[in-house]
């Protein structure tokens, strides 16, 4: 079984699945975290696999781009979960059901 | 002399805040100064007035708000400075009448003031505002020192006027919108050949007869007059019967009677018998009242409702000759002046009365010529002046106005001597019940006249005299605009 | 010397009035002053009178007129003046003199009443305003002073004001005078209309000059009936003669005043002066407004003596004697007696206030006693007053010969005789001849004969100062008729403007035996039923009048007046008040509720517009309010604050998005 980028490409879609169903349905800030993580995760798989299924042979674009994203989420993940903490210490809690300040 | 007619209206109202900058007891004092000052600058006025000119005199004319037509115009002929004269002599009378705190001093200079406006301004926008400029002071003074049911007579007083003013604003307001000016004089050049054509006019004559006929008041228009005058204070009642209620009647002459000729010659016999309601009914309803003020203001009601007569026979009904028609009028400005200074005078002697003994009803007093012979000495001059005995001032203005209606309106004129006589009938009723009989009990400590009321009340009885054996001084202020007028309506 | 008191003949009522006004304004107590300057005042315009009186004897028809501008209204001028004529001058004469004699009693009769300064000062007023009347001429001015002579009056006859019976009386007075008066003004206002003037004398442009009088046209007749309610009013005439009785509450010279030479005169002498007005288009001398006035006269005449005949006050019955021949002159004047109307008047002047005065002084002397049933035999106690009475009732009951009220009476009859109309007033006036005697001898044996009662116990003789004037005006009630003899008829002729002769053979006529023989009748009449007056008779009790005992019925009729108070009490004056009452309740009531109700339209209107910016407009704007909230708490609802919702939500839109797409794909 030859790699393909359809694969790749389910295979992401699964990933991004599992993390959205994570980041809709825990209810731990945590959790929710890691479903973006996750989310991130399949959207960078999309990038190498398109990347590197395609026939011209082009700078590492993909790559790049992949490795800027996981900066970015390991930045995103310090603020999160500096969020969690905050707001952890503000509502003694980090169960996002009771965080539902934003309502109308 | 140009300016002393707006001076003459400017001094009542600088008197007004000046009396701000002193302490409240001088107001009374400061507030006759500024009168004298007012009376003074009148004096000069007359001094000016050339009695032989007909038409206008000492015109201030200034550009206001062009736009809309109003102009700055004041001019004097000879009913208006006769008119002035009264205002002059009233007011201060007025003030002499009570006592008075700040407010009340400031407001009657307002209303002062406002008068002198009314009658000498020229221009209807102008001559609206100070009309209206009297009213609000007039309701103020009765509001907040009148006595019992002085809120409701306010309100009334106030309601019943300004609807009348608001009438007469619409009017004019339809005359301007025909005929593009506010200028009394233009106008009354174009009323001889109908102002207005149609359902207009009898729109605007309706709103501004409506308006002068409260002011004046005429039957059946007049039943806010005898409360308002039964709850203002003394001073008051003196200035709305001497001088307020001359406005509505000024109004007639100049402006009902030159703007609206025919209208007032198709309903001639219908004015006439409203006039004919004020003079008998009015002085019966005087003859039914207890309480003094309101016999006296009944009374007011009857004796506007000769002038009204006079008008309305010389405008209403196919001219007569130039003699009744200048007969007439000539009583009308007579009466004007006579009846304001006679009903001032009874105003004041009822208040003296009322001062004296709290209450004011015709039954609260008994055998006063053996307590107070003085007081109820002038107080019969008044009398007798108000209900026309010849050789004092009513019966000269009387005599003319029926000379004058009754070459034009004889039926009208033979029933209207039945207000003479109960007129009669009541002051006889009235001197009955106060002078004569034995003392009663509660007047048996009366003071009689006392020096400054002495120096108040025969200055004014003097005048009915002097105007009642010579009355060639007076005719000589307005000979000449009677002629004029006479002319304009013939 | 005649062109001067011509020109200054206004003095004569001057003098009176300038010396009404310092009494006035004397301090109070002054008394002596004040009586000192009345009397001068009226000695002053005696003798001017008398001075006025001398240029008229030069010439038979005597006139002077000087005329003035009073004051000019517009560019007309309004003239008055006055004028010097036989009329006038006997009038200005009989005036003071009889004015004079009254002042002079006053003296005497009011001593010691506290406002003794301010009741010579109105006698004054009074005396000067009618002095006026008379040299008028002017119908204004005539009427002007008219006015001030009823102002008079009324402050006259209210003089006791303390008394509220005499305030009663002096309003009932004012009013009831002007009732004519009004009558009066319209009457004048006519006439000024129609001749453009009120002078009645001004060099052939008077209103009683021809050409005056052409212009008058048919309204003559109105004209003249309205100035003759003015005369009505004043002189007491039926129906409005109801205040001069009344007038008897004020003190006793008031009523001299008033019955003799002022008040009651003016009327009388008004229409003698306008008498042109009256008798123009006269044809045989008679005109309707001449008709009406011998009606009314002989009404007056004769109700007025059959009431006097029940009175018990002593003014009260010389009152209505005083109504009956001012009635009795009304017809003279009527009937075209002008001079014999105005010779009575002259000498009625002097023996009724001779009348008058005697009776002022029985009071006096009766300590204010009124009622004759409650004197008697006062002729010995008090002589000169019996004396001089029995002058005056003598001729006023017109004993002829020697009695000036006889000549004049006997004048009116003969001119009444002669009237073309009718005879019937002729009759009437020779019953009023009979009552007249009768009613006079029933009080003169009350008062002065049979025994004393009750009241003239103390009775005394008046003082000098009373009795003087009192015999002065029997002289002039007795010398008077030396003018007035149908033998020398100077005075008749001086007022007609003809010159007098002698004639001793008119003396001899039928109306003077017939006049005799009815004034005997009535005087027989008069002895014989009341000379046991006030004495016990048979059944009648002595307070009883043998009349009243006779005829109960018809003595109380005339007793009450006739009811005539009374009858207006309930008609006229009941009428008037109740529309006064109705005046004033349609006032509050109707037109004050009138004008509410105006006002209740407005109200009504007010409710009416804010139901509809409450209901409709305000409804819609209020619904749309609640829409829009429903609608924001609708989707307030969706933001329930759980972020896991939203990016749901966020999940399935992308998702359907995808799938909208992969569908158009």
């Amino acid at each position: 079984m030859t790699p393909t980028l359809q694969l790749f490409l389910v295979i992401s879609a699964a990933l991004f699945s599992i993390g959205l169903l994570a980041a809709l349905s825990r209810r731990h800030a945590i959790f929710i975290l890691i479903g973006i993580e996750m989310m991130l995760a399949a959207a960078n798989l999309n990038f190498i696999a398109f990347w590197r299924f395609n026939s011209q042979s082009q700078p590492p674009t993909g790559v790049m781009i992949a490795i800027f994203s996981i900066a970015i989420a390991a930045a995103e993940a310090a603020v999160g979960l500096a969020l969690v903490i905050a707001v952890y210490r503000h509502y003694r809690t980090t169960n996002v059901d009771h965080l539902n300040q934003l309502k109308g | 002399m140009v300016g002393l007619i707006s001076a003459l209206i400017m001094v009542p109202l600088v008197g007004a805040l000046a009396l701000f900058t002193a302490p409240a007891r001088n107001a009374r004092p400061i507030a006759l100064l500024f009168n004298a000052l007012a009376a003074l600058d009148a004096l000069v006025l007359w001094q000016h007035f050339d009695i032989r000119a007909a038409g206008l005199q000492l015109i201030e004319r200034h550009t206001w708000i062009p736009a809309i037509g109003a102009e700055y115009l004041l001019g004097i002929d000879g009913l208006s400075l006769l008119l002035v004269l009264l205002t002059s002599l009233i007011i201060p009378f007025a003030f002499l009448a009570q006592r008075m705190d700040r407010g009340f001093c400031a407001l009657m200079l307002i209303m002062q003031s406002a008068l002198y406006g009314t009658f000498t301004a020229q221009n209807f926008i102008l001559w609206f505002l100070f009309y209206e400029m009297s009213l609000i002071p007039a309701f103020l003074l009765i509001k907040i020192w009148g006595g019992e049911n002085r809120d409701r007579a306010a309100t009334k007083f106030f309601l019943y006027t300004f609807l009348g003013s608001v009438a007469m604003l619409l009017g004019f307001l339809g005359i301007y919108l025909a005929r593009g000016s506010f200028d009394f004089a233009t106008l009354a050049g174009l009323g001889k050949n109908g102002l207005l054509r149609g359902n207009l006019a009898w729109l605007a004559f309706a709103g501004i007869f409506l308006g002068l006929a409260v002011k004046v008041p005429l039957f059946p228009f007049h039943t806010w007059l005898p409360d308002a005058y039964e709850s203002a204070p003394t001073g008051v009642a003196m200035v709305l019967t001497g001088a307020l209620s001359k406005m509505g009647v000024y109004g007639f002459v100049r402006l009902l009677l030159p703007l609206f000729p025919n209208e007032i010659r198709i309903l001639g016999p219908w004015l006439l018998a409203l006039a004919i309601c004020s003079i008998v009914f009015a002085p019966l309803a005087a003859w039914a009242q207890s309480d003094l003020k309101r016999m006296v203001a009944y009374l007011s009601v009857n004796h506007l409702g000769y002038c009204m007569l006079g008008l309305f026979a010389v405008a209403a009904l196919p001219v007569g000759a130039a003699i009744d028609t200048q007969a007439a009028l000539s009583g009308v400005f007579m009466q004007i002046f006579n009846h304001g200074i006679t009903a001032a005078a009874l105003f004041y002697l009822v208040g003296l009365l009322e001062q004296r003994r709290g209450l004011r009803g015709i039954g609260d007093f008994g055998g006063l010529m053996q307590r107070t012979p003085l007081l109820c000495g002038w107080m019969s001059v008044a009398m007798f002046s108000s209900l026309g005995l010849p050789g004092l001032n009513g019966f000269i203005g009387e005599f003319l106005i029926f000379k004058g209606s009754f070459a034009t309106a004889a039926s009208f004129t033979a029933i209207a001597v039945i207000g003479l006589l109960v007129t009669a009938i009541v002051f006889m009723r009235a001197m009955q019940a106060l002078f004569s009989g034995p003392l009663a009990e509660s007047c048996s400590v009366f003071p009689d006249l006392l020096p400054r009321e002495k120096i108040a009340i025969i200055p004014m009885t003097l005048l009915m005299f002097a105007i009642g054996v010579a009355p060639q001084f007076m005719f000589n202020i307005f000979n000449t605009t009677v002629v004029h007028m006479a002319r304009l309506l013939a | 010397m005649s062109r001067w008191i011509i020109d200054h003949l206004w003095l004569i009522p001057a003098v009176p009035f300038a010396a009404s006004l310092v009494i006035l304004s004397l301090p109070n107590g002054r008394q002596k002053s004040a009586a000192v300057l009345a009397v001068a005042g009226q000695i002053a315009a005696l003798v001017l009178s008398f001075l006025a009186f001398l240029p008229t004897l030069q010439t038979p028809g005597f006139r002077a007129v000087q005329n003035f501008n009073w004051f000019t209204f517009g560019d007309h001028a309004l003239r008055l003046g006055w004028l010097l004529d036989p009329l006038a001058v006997v009038m200005l004469m009989m005036v003071t003199l009889v004015g004079l004699c009254i002042f002079v009693f006053s003296t005497g009769y009011m001593a010691g009443d506290k406002n003794f300064a301010r009741f010579f000062a109105y006698l004054s007023f009074f005396s000067g305003a009618m002095l006026g009347l008379v040299i008028s001429n002017s119908l204004l001015l005539l009427f002007i002073c008219w006015e001030l002579v009823g102002l008079a009056s009324y402050l006259l006859i209210g003089f006791w004001i303390e008394r509220p019976s005499a305030a009663a009386a002096a309003k009932k007075a004012f009013v009831t005078t002007r009732i004519g008066d009004l009558g009066f003004f319209l009457g004048l206002l006519w006439l000024y209309g129609r001749s453009g003037t009120l002078l009645f004398y001004d060099g052939g442009n008077g209103c009683l000059e021809s050409a005056g009088l052409a212009m008058l046209g048919a309204s003559a007749t109105f004209i003249a009936l309205l100035i003759f309610c003015g005369a009505v009013g004043k002189s007491g005439q039926f129906p409005l003669h109801v205040w001069l009785p009344d007038a008897m509450e004020g003190p006793t010279p008031v009523s001299a005043l008033i019955h003799a030479a002022t008040m009651v005169a003016a009327g009388v002498f008004l229409v003698a002066r306008v008498y042109p007005v009256f008798s123009l288009g006269a044809i045989n001398g008679i005109t309707s407004s001449l008709t009406v006035v011998v009606w009314i006269g002989v009404t007056t005449a004769l109700m007025a003596a059959l009431i006097a005949i029940a009175q018990a006050d002593i003014k009260r019955i010389l009152a209505y004697s005083t109504v009956s021949q001012l009635g009795l002159m009304m017809v003279s004047l009527g009937v075209g007696g002008v001079a014999a109307g105005i010779m009575h008047l002259l000498a009625h002047g002097f023996f009724k206030a001779l009348l008058f005065l005697g009776a002022g002084s029985v009071i006096h002397g009766c300590q204010g006693e009124q009622d004759i049933r409650k004197m008697g035999g006062l002729r010995r106690l008090m002589p000169i007053s019996f004396l001089t009475y029995a002058i005056g009732m003598m001729a006023l009951s017109g004993v002829p010969l020697f009695f000036s009220g006889g000549w004049t009476k006997e004048e009116i009859l003969h001119v009444t005789a002669h009237w073309p109309v009718s005879r019937l007033p002729y009759y009437f006036l020779l019953v009023g001849v009979v009552l007249t005697a009768l009613y006079m001898t029933r009080q003169i044996i009350y008062v002065f004969f049979g025994d004393r009662r009750a009241a003239s116990d103390h009775a005394h003789e008046s003082p000098r100062v009373m009795t003087t004037p009192l015999i002065a005006l029997a002289t002039c009630a007795i010398f008077f008729s030396i003018v007035l003899t149908p033998a020398w008829p100077w005075l008749h002729d001086y007022l007609t403007g003809t010159a007098a002769r002698v004639e001793l053979v008119r003396l001899i006529q039928p109306t003077l035996f017939l006049s005799l023989i009815l004034v005997g009748a009535g005087l027989a009449l008069g002895i014989w039923m009341y000379r046991k007056a006030g004495v016990q008779e048979r059944q009648r009790p002595a307070d009883t009048d043998p009349l009243e005992f006779a005829q109960p019925q018809l003595f109380r009729f005339l007793e009450n007046k006739m009811w005539i108070d009374e009858v207006y009490a309930r008609t006229i004056i009941a009428f008037s008040w109740m529309s006064a009452r109705l005046s004033d309740w349609m006032d509050r009531h109707f037109w004050d509720r009138l004008v509410r109700g105006f006002g209740a339209i407005g109200q009504l209107l007010g409710i009416f517009t804010t139901n509809i910016d409450e209901r409709g407009i305000n409804a819609g704007v209020d619904e749309t309010t609640v829409g829009t909230r429903g609608l924001g708490r609708l989707m307030s609802a969706a933001h329930s604050g759980q972020i896991q919702t939203y990016l749901s939500v966020i999940a399935i839109g992308a998702l359907a998005l995808l799938l909208f797409y992969a569908w158009l794909a």
